[in-house]
């Protein structure tokens, strides 16, 4: 795969770098019993100790050390039996503390590694410098008022875990697929529902540009993106930038990024005098957090199957490429409904290829059309694996059966039940079709005369024509031989 | 190490802390000798010894993942010196 960016004078080669913030799906924040509910109305989740408050002292929440651990084992990484809480100090509007609690020295998580997996069947490892548990800060609201910025505290100290990757991604699609891949895996493990638009799960991308072979570049972070699409945008047009820079001769400035989303572009979000010093230092209000390989051991033994497991049994089970398998696996939503599609009936097993096709092409457009999820699609894995099954034994045709699916999709009814209704059911019958096929020949005779004079193309004529007078139910195979038969003779 | 005058500026920026003139120098001959104090204890040799964050023995307490529902907005914006529906408003801050 070619993966460099034509330049002027030469090729050039992107570097790039992801630290994932993802919100730990736990009931109460980090270091407080304030509830970190989506949406509520502003600043009503809010305690004394996330207000800053003089005096008051944090508390860890146990289930998000648990979640950050049982995460760490998700991406193969080894987790620190000893990790120090560090404050991070800087002045902000929405971090009433003045520092955010995070971990610098000491993170809970070290190195791992992911996999993603391309649609030529090849793999690359992406590896994992650290996952660090820290508080989220407040939220910001500059467009609302010409004057003021409006903060609403809710989010603040909402527990966060930063996944930091080594610069091991070459290109905006890589990015894409290894914040999708990251995604998946926090899914399956359940330590953050993943949503993107509400932001629990956002990206800094750091990247910088290079002459293959080369040493790194000088980079620049891009903050704060929540969308892969959006990523994948930043990404390049920031490359863009950089080679242009360097092309007429200029150097990158290392600088932190913002990306406006109406523009596509980027913009730097502060200068170099104001260049940030955090001043880390161990959080006084917390002790050291130590954790036994016997609490590791038994928080190993809860992780459900991960989606390279499964992605290995489906391959193997039901002799799937690489690319299909990785698909199903994606979102946990998807597994289980192909699952549960597959295991309706005995005879799908031998047809999983196909299944694959109608969940991820067929039924997945008709979901996106109507806005619908998956876990609420109005057929159920049941209904989409008998509408395959009645595809296999021939006793409907593909064409048919997309809109055999609009049907269930909207009616709610089942397969069986629309194609018994409608008299649906594929002809088969040799004679049956060879009748159609004569009253068609009989009824076309310039055609035939054109045909065998060499007009091969007319064959789809008679074809459509044989198929309009059985109403699309003629089996296509056996149509095509008998019309190419009758018509050669 | 030594405290001069770019470094007190410094530390004042990053504490958002406005300094005068006389201030500043006082502040640099009070860091100043705080740190000569501190650093006799660079005599001491602590090769081999693990840094030590904290002098407690005992081990972090933690807490269930049990929330409490706060409805705190009145009680948080008490001391605001300007709010609106439930928003703190401050000036405009925009990097």
């Amino acid at each position: 795969m070619n993966n460099l960016i034509k330049g002027e004078k030469h090729d050039w080669e992107m570097v790039i770098g992801l630290e994932i913030h993802a919100q730990v799906k736990s009931n109460s924040k980090l270091f407080s019993s304030s509830s970190t509910k989506f949406g509520a109305s502003p600043n009503s989740q809010v305690s004394l100790v996330d207000a800053a408050m003089p005096g008051m002292l944090p508390v860890i929440n146990k289930y998000c050390v648990e979640q950050a651990v049982k995460t760490g084992v998700g991406l193969n990484a080894k987790i620190n039996n000893y990790s120090v809480f560090d404050r991070k100090n800087y002045f902000y509007a929405d971090l009433p503390q003045g520092y955010q609690i995070s971990q610098y020295k000491y993170p809970i998580v070290g190195e791992g590694k992911v996999t993603i997996d391309f649609k030529d069947g090849t793999s690359k490892d992406i590896r994992i410098v650290r996952l660090h548990l820290e508080q989220d800060a407040g939220k910001s609201l500059h467009d609302q008022n010409p004057s003021k910025t409006y903060v609403d505290l809710n989010r603040s100290g909402v527990a966060l875990m930063e996944i930091v990757s080594e610069p091991d991604i070459r290109t905006p699609d890589e990015a894409g697929m290894y914040i999708s891949k990251i995604r998946s895996i926090l899914m399956y493990l359940d330590t953050c529902d993943g949503n993107m638009q509400e932001g629990s799960l956002r990206a800094d991308v750091n990247i910088s540009v290079r002459k293959p072979g080369d040493k790194y570049g000088t980079r620049c972070e891009i903050k704060n993106l929540n969308s892969i699409k959006f990523i994948k945008q930043a990404i390049n047009y920031e490359a863009k930038r950089q080679i242009e820079i360097l092309e007429s001769g200029g150097y990158i400035e290392q600088n932190t990024m913002l990306f406006n989303t109406s523009t596509g572009k980027t913009r730097p979000m502060r200068n170099k005098e104001e260049a940030h010093d955090y001043r880390y230092f161990p959080d006084p209000d917390l002790l050291p957090l130590n954790i036994s390989e016997k609490e590791i051991d038994k928080i190993k033994s809860s992780i459900p199957e991960l989606p390279d497991q499964l992605k290995n049994k489906f391959m193997v089970t039901y002799k799937l490429s690489n690319y299909d398998a990785s698909v199903l696996t994606t979102e946990k939503q998807i597994s289980d409904y192909f699952n549960q599609s597959i295991n309706s009936d005995p005879d799908l097993k031998h047809n999983a290829k196909i299944v694959v096709n109608w969940i991820t092409s067929e039924l997945f457009s008709l979901l996106n059309k109507n806005n619908i999820e998956l876990i609420n699609s109005p057929v159920s894995p049941k209904n989409l694996g008998e509408l395959v099954k009645l595809i296999s034994i021939n006793e409907i045709s593909g064409k048919i059966a997309k809109d055999v699916l609009e049907d269930m999709f909207s009616s709610g009814k089942t397969a069986r039940q629309i194609v018994d209704e409608q008299g649906l059911q594929q002809v088969t019958d040799q004679a049956e079709i060879e009748k159609v096929i004569d009253e068609v020949i009989a009824e076309n005779p310039k055609m035939v005369e054109q045909y065998l004079d060499g007009k091969d193309k007319l064959l789809g004529f008679f074809v459509g024509q044989a198929m309009k007078l059985t109403k699309g139910k003629a089996n296509p195979k056996i149509l095509n031989d008998i019309l190419k038969q009758k018509l050669n003779k | 190490m030594k405290i001069d005058k770019n470094t007190i500026n410094k530390i004042a920026r990053l504490s958002r802390i406005k300094l005068d003139g006389t201030e500043s120098e006082d502040y640099i001959k009070d860091l100043n000798s705080i740190l000569d104090w501190v650093e006799q204890l660079n005599e001491v040799n602590t090769e081999n010894i693990e840094p030590l964050s904290n002098i407690s023995s005992s081990i972090l307490p933690k807490r269930e993942d049990v929330s409490k529902d706060t409805n705190s907005s009145d009680e948080i914006l008490k001391n605001a010196p300007d709010k609106l529906e439930g928003f703190f408003a401050v000036p405009k801050v925009v990097e």
